[in-house]
C-alpha cells in the first residue's frame, strides 16, 4: 500500500486551489469554539495559523520554548518577502513566481503546492500592511522592491535588514490580539517532547515547563507543528542556539514520514568562522548581492600578500580581480541562486584563492556601489548589515569588503505532507520550515517568509476546516487517557536515562562532533565514501553520548544543559538519516551535491529518470533501517530542463 | 585575555542570591561575551557545578532574548549591541567584569541571569496591535505612506522588546519600549483609527504592572541597543493627551470566539 496520498485536487493548475476551496467541508462558528488545536512554534508559520485559527473562532493553545512568542528565529530573517504583485511592472506574475520557485528548487518540489503558494503571496504582503508592518516605501508612498537570487524580476519586499523582524512582530500583534479576546491561551519556555496519539489520530502533546521541569499534558482536536528547521545539526549554522528538531522527530518516531531530510541549504553570504569558542556564524543578507560584488584574486601571490598583510584588498587592480560569480553566470551575475553561489565560493577556496587567515572566504564588495550610488544611500539600504558587520569582525565594511563564507542556513527538508498540510498521521499538520514542501532541494532568497506565512495565513485556515468537519461531535479530549500516561511515561524515562549517564563530557562536546562530521561529509559537497564513513562516525558519536554525557543539576528546575541534552540524543538520530538520504540520492540537485554527478563545467547532474521523486522515511524502531517511500514527482505545467543561470 | 567575573548566582525566584567569583584565563579577544559564558559554563559543568543560566538564543543582535546587565550597563559598555554582539576586546586584559540579571520589580529572576519578562507580552496584549482579522484585505498599495512616516514608523517599529530600558531606568520604567509601539502603529495611517485606545489600554496595563514614571533623565535611549529615540516618548504623551484619558470606549469583540 502506497503510504503517500498527496491529494492534489482536480483541475487545471491554476484552478486547483480555488477548486479545493470551493469545495471542501467547514466548520460552522458555534461549532469551531468546541474544537481546541495546539500549535507548537510561534515563529511565522506558527503565530499566523495561531492567530488566524483563534479569529476564525477556534480554541488554540501555542506553545514556544523562548520566553515570549515574539522571539522565534523567524525574527532574524534579514532580507525580504517575495510576493508577485508586479507592482514593479517588470514581468513578474504568479506563473513566474511558481516557475522561478520550482526552477529554483532544482525540479524536486509539488508543483501544486507551489502554485498556491505563488498565489496567495500577495494576500501575505496585503495582510502584514494591514498589520501595521512598515515595509520600504518609494517617495510617492508606494511600496519598494528589490530584487533576490535566481530571479530576474524585483519582487522582493523588504524592511531595512529587519523584514523577518518586522513580519513576526506583525504575526505577533495578531496573535496578542487574540490573546486578549481569549482565543488563545500562550505557553511560553515550554519545549515539546512529544506527540500523543489517541486511536491514530494526533490528540495532544508531551511538553516540558522548562522554569520548573514539569512533565505536562495538553489535548486537542489537531496539532500543528511549525517548528522550524534543523540546521543546527551541524552545530554551526545561523540559526538561533535553541533551534533543534525534536519536535518533529518525535513525530516522526510517532509514524509521520520525513521527507527529503538531507536537502539543506547552504547560504553563500557569511561571516566566516574565526575560532573553536565560536557557538553560531551570522548572516549576511542576500540583498547585499543586489549592491555587492564577489570576488578573490585571480594571481596565488596576491592570495599570499593579502594573507601577510602586505596588501589591502583595494590595492588590487581591477584586471587581477576574479568576480567569478558575473564571469561564469553573466545573465544573473551576482544574483544567482544560494546553492550555485556556495558552490562556486567553495569551488574557489579549494582551489587556493580563497582569502581571510583560513582561507575560507571571498570577498563582497562594495566599493563600486558606493561610488555609483553614494555612501548615504547603501547606508540607508543596509545599516544594520554593516553595523552587525563591523561589531563581530571589527572591521569597517564601508573601508575594506567584507570577507564571507557559505554556511548552513536552512533546512527543505522536514515532514513530508500532503496538500492540505497534514502529515502522514491524521490530524498531525506541518507548516512552515519544518514541512518539507515547497522549495524542492533549493529555497530561493526571501521566499521562507513567504512560505511560513501563507501557509499559516491562508492554508492551513481552510485545509484544518476540512479536517475537523466530521470532528464537531468528538468532546474535548482529557488528558487522562492511556495514551497520554505512556507518553508521559516516557518522556520522563529518557529524561532520567539521560541524568543517568552521569559521564564527563558535555552535552555541546558531542554537539560539536556530530556537526564537524556533517560538514565534512553531509555539506556542500558530498560522495558516496564520505556518506558512508559519516554514517559510521554518527553511530560512534551517538555510542560516546549514551556513555559519557553529563548532565548537572536537577531535572524539576530550569537545566539548560538537560535541554540541549535532549536535542541532541535527536539530532545524533536525524544526521544519520540526512547521511542516509544523501547516499541513497544518487544525483546532483539544488543543495545536495554528489559530488560524482557533476556536469563537466562543475553544475549539478540531476538524474531524472530515476530520482524524480520525495523520498519520504518511515521509522521502524529503534536500531532498525527506516523504510523508503516515494512520492512521484509529475510536471505538467512546466518544462523540465537543466538549471541554466548562464 | 585573562577576566575576574563577578557573577549574580541565584537558585530560583524563591531563593536568595549572591554574586560569586570566577576567574577566567586565556580567552581570545574575538570572543564575544556570550562565548566567554560558555567557556566558563563548559568548565563548570566538568568539575561538576552548575553552569550560570543565561537567556540568550538568535546570537545575532534581533530576538531579545539576551540581557545581562554589564559593569553597571545593560548589554555591557559598547554602544548600540546586544550582549550576544559585544565582543571581549571591548574590555581591558585582566579587568573585572561584574554581570547582574535586569533589575526591575515586573521582571522578577527566575534563576541566576535569567529574569520574566512577560510583562512586556501583557502591555502589547493590552493594545500593541491593529485590530484586523486574517483574509478581506484590500491591495497594499491603496494605502499611500509618506516614506518619511514609514521611515519614522521603521525606527520605532525595530525595537526589540529585550528590556534594557527598564533595566537602564532608576525608576524601571517601561515608557521606551511602549512609546515604540505606540509610535510605531501611531505613525501609520492603518494604525490611527484605534490610536486612541490603543496608548490608553497600554498605559494602563503598564502601570498596573508596576513599571516606574519617566522622569526624563534619558538613560534608556543612551542603553538601547537599537537606539530607539525618546522623542517617541514625547510623541507618545502627546498621543495620551490627546486621547482624552478616560475616553476608551468599552468593545465588543470582534472577529474570532463571537
Amino acid at each position: 500500500m502506497n503510504k503517500l496520498n498527496s491529494k492534489i485536487p482536480e483541475g487545471p493548475l491554476a484552478q486547483k486551489w480555488s477548486n479545493y476551496k470551493d469545495h471542501i467541508n467547514l466548520v460552522n462558528p458555534a461549532n469551531k469554539r468546541k474544537l481546541d488545536i495546539i500549535v507548537v512554534g510561534t515563529g511565522l508559520a506558527g503565530a499566523s495559523a495561531a492567530a488566524s485559527l483563534g479569529a476564525l473562532g477556534f480554541k488554540v493553545k501555542a506553545f514556544c520554548y523562548q520566553d515570549s512568542s515574539r522571539r522565534a528565529h523567524s525574527i532574524a530573517a534579514q532580507g525580504g518577502i517575495n510576493a508577485s504583485k508586479n507592482y514593479q511592472n517588470d514581468g513578474d506574475s504568479v506563473y513566474r513566481l511558481f516557475y522561478d520557485t520550482i526552477k529554483g528548487g532544482d525540479y524536486r518540489a509539488r508543483e501544486a503546492n507551489v502554485y498556491r503558494l505563488a498565489e496567495v503571496s500577495g494576500n501575505i504582503i496585503d495582510q502584514s500592511v494591514a498589520l501595521g508592518v512598515p515595509f520600504a516605501r518609494e517617495y510617492g508612498g508606494l511600496l519598494d522592491n528589490r530584487s533576490f537570487g535566481g530571479a530576474q524580476v524585483s519582487r522582493t519586499f523588504y524592511a531595512r535588514g529587519q523584514t523577518g523582524q518586522q513580519l513576526l512582530l506583525g504575526a505577533y500583534s495578531a496573535l496578542s490580539r487574540q490573546v486578549k479576546l481569549g482565543n488563545v491561551e500562550l505557553f511560553e519556555r515550554h519545549e515539546m517532547l512529544d506527540v500523543v496519539l489517541v486511536e491514530g489520530r494526533a490528540r495532544g502533546i508531551i511538553a516540558r515547563n522548562l522554569v520548573d521541569g514539569n512533565i505536562e499534558r495538553y489535548s486537542a482536536h489537531a496539532v500543528i507543528l511549525a517548528t522550524g528547521g534543523y540546521g543546527n545539526v551541524f552545530f554551526l549554522s545561523t540559526n538561533a542556539m535553541g533551534s533543534n528538531t525534536t519536535a518533529i522527530w518525535k513525530a516522526f518516531k510517532r509514524g509521520a514520514l520525513f521527507g527529503n531530510p538531507c536537502f539543506t541549504q547552504i547560504h553563500p553570504t557569511c561571516i566566516p568562522v574565526h575560532g573553536d569558542y565560536q557557538s553560531k556564524l551570522t548572516l549576511m543578507s542576500e540583498s547585499l548581492r543586489n549592491d555587492g560584488r564577489i570576488w578573490v584574486p585571480k594571481r596565488k601571490e596576491d592570495v599570499e600578500a593579502l594573507r601577510h598583510g602586505k596588501m589591502k584588498p583595494k590595492d588590487i587592480s581591477e584586471e587581477n580581480r576574479d568576480y567569478y560569480l558575473e564571469r561564469r553566470y553573466p545573465a544573473f551575475g551576482n544574483l544567482v541562486p544560494r546553492d550555485v553561489a556556495s558552490r562556486a565560493a567553495k569551488e574557489r577556496c579549494d582551489a587556493g584563492f580563497g582569502v581571510g587567515e583560513t582561507g575560507l572566504a571571498v570577498f563582497l564588495d562594495f566599493a563600486a556601489s558606493i561610488k555609483r550610488l553614494g555612501k548615504s544611500t547603501i547606508e540607508e539600504r543596509y545599516g544594520n548589515l554593516f553595523q552587525m558587520y563591523y561589531k563581530i569582525v571589527n572591521e569597517d565594511p564601508y573601508e575594506n569588503p567584507m570577507m564571507i563564507y557559505p554556511a548552513v542556513h536552512y533546512t527543505m527538508g522536514g515532514l513530508w505532507v500532503d496538500y492540505e498540510l497534514q502529515s502522514t498521521i491524521p490530524g498531525l499538520f506541518v507548516a512552515g520550515e519544518a514541512n518539507f514542501s515547497d522549495h524542492g532541494a533549493n529555497r530561493l532568497g526571501a521566499s521562507a517568509l513567504m512560505q511560513g506565512l501563507a501557509d499559516g495565513y491562508f492554508v492551513l485556515p481552510y485545509t484544518m476546516q476540512n479536517y475537523l468537519a466530521d470532528q464537531i461531535n468528538v468532546p474535548r479530549f482529557k488528558t487522562d487517557l492511556p495514551e497520554f500516561d505512556a507518553a508521559e511515561s516516557a518522556v520522563n524515562a529518557q529524561i532520567q536515562k539521560l541524568m543517568n549517564i552521569k559521564g564527563n563530557k558535555t552535552a555541546d562536546h558531542f554537539h560539536k562532533q556530530l556537526g564537524k562530521i556533517m560538514w565534512e561529509y553531509v555539506g556542500m559537497g558530498r560522495n558516496k565514501a564520505g556518506l558512508e564513513k559519516a554514517v559510521e562516525q554518527i553511530r560512534q558519536v551517538k555510542a560516546d553520548f549514551w556513555k559519557d554525557l553529563k548532565i548537572p543539576g536537577e531535572t524539576t528546575e530550569l537545566n539548560p544543559e538537560l535541554e540541549k541534552a535532549g536535542r541532541i540524543a535527536d539530532f545524533l538520530e536525524l544526521g544519520e538519516l540526512m547521511a542516509m538520504d544523501a547516499l541513497n540520492r544518487e544525483e546532483s540537485c539544488g543543495g545536495h551535491f554528489r559530488e560524482e554527478y557533476q556536469t563537466p563545467e562543475g553544475e549539478a547532474m540531476r538524474n531524472d529518470e530515476k530520482y524524480m521523486y520525495v523520498a519520504a522515511w518511515e521509522f521502524k524502531g529503534e536500531n532498525s533501517v527506516p523504510e523508503m517511500h516515494k512520492e512521484a514527482l509529475k510536471y505538467e505545467s512546466i518544462e523540465v530542463k537543466q538549471r541554466n543561470y548562464k | 585575555m585573562n577576566f575576574t567575573l563577578k557573577i549574580w548566582r541565584q537558585k530560583n525566584a524563591k531563593a536568595k542570591g549572591k554574586f560569586v567569583t570566577y576567574k577566567l584565563n586565556d580567552i581570545s579577544s574575538n570572543c564575544s561575551f556570550l562565548e566567554m559564558l560558555d567557556i566558563l559554563n563548559e568548565q563548570l559543568v566538568l568539575k561538576g557545578d552548575e553552569p550560570v543560566a543565561f537567556d540568550h538564543d538568535c546570537r545575532e543582535g534581533i530576538c531579545g532574548t539576551c540581557s545581562l546587565y554589564i559593569n553597571g550597563h545593560p548589554h555591557g559598555p559598547d554602544t548600540a549591541v546586544t550582549t550576544c554582539q559585544l565582543h571581549m576586546r571591548k574590555f581591558r586584559d585582566g579587568d573585572t567584569i561584574v554581570v547582574e540579571p535586569w533589575r526591575a520589580k515586573p521582571f522578577p529572576v527566575i534563576k541566576d541571569l535569567i529574569v520574566n519578562r512577560n510583562a512586556f507580552d501583557q502591555i502589547i496584549q493590552a493594545g500593541g496591535f491593529i485590530s484586523v482579522n486574517t483574509g478581506g484585505i484590500p491591495d497594499a498599495n491603496a494605502i499611500l505612506i509618506p516614506k518619511e512616516d514609514a521611515d519614522y514608523s521603521m525606527d520605532a517599529a525595530a525595537c526589540i522588546g529585550c528590556g534594557a530600558c527598564v533595566a537602564a531606568c532608576k525608576n524601571a520604567s517601561a515608557m521606551l519600549f511602549v512609546a515604540a509601539k505606540v509610535s510605531h502603529l501611531a505613525l501609520l495611517p492603518q494604525g490611527k483609527a484605534e490610536a486612541s485606545d490603543r496608548v490608553q489600554a497600554m498605559v494602563r496595563k503598564m502601570d498596573e504592572l508596576g513599571f516606574g514614571n519617566c522622569t526624563n533623565t534619558g538613560a534608556c535611549e543612551a542603553e538601547c541597543p537599537k537606539q530607539i529615540s525618546i522623542t517617541n516618548i514625547a510623541r507618545m504623551n502627546r498621543e495620551f493627551l490627546g486621547a482624552k484619558v478616560g475616553s476608551q470606549k468599552k468593545r465588543v469583540s470582534s472577529g474570532g470566539g463571537f
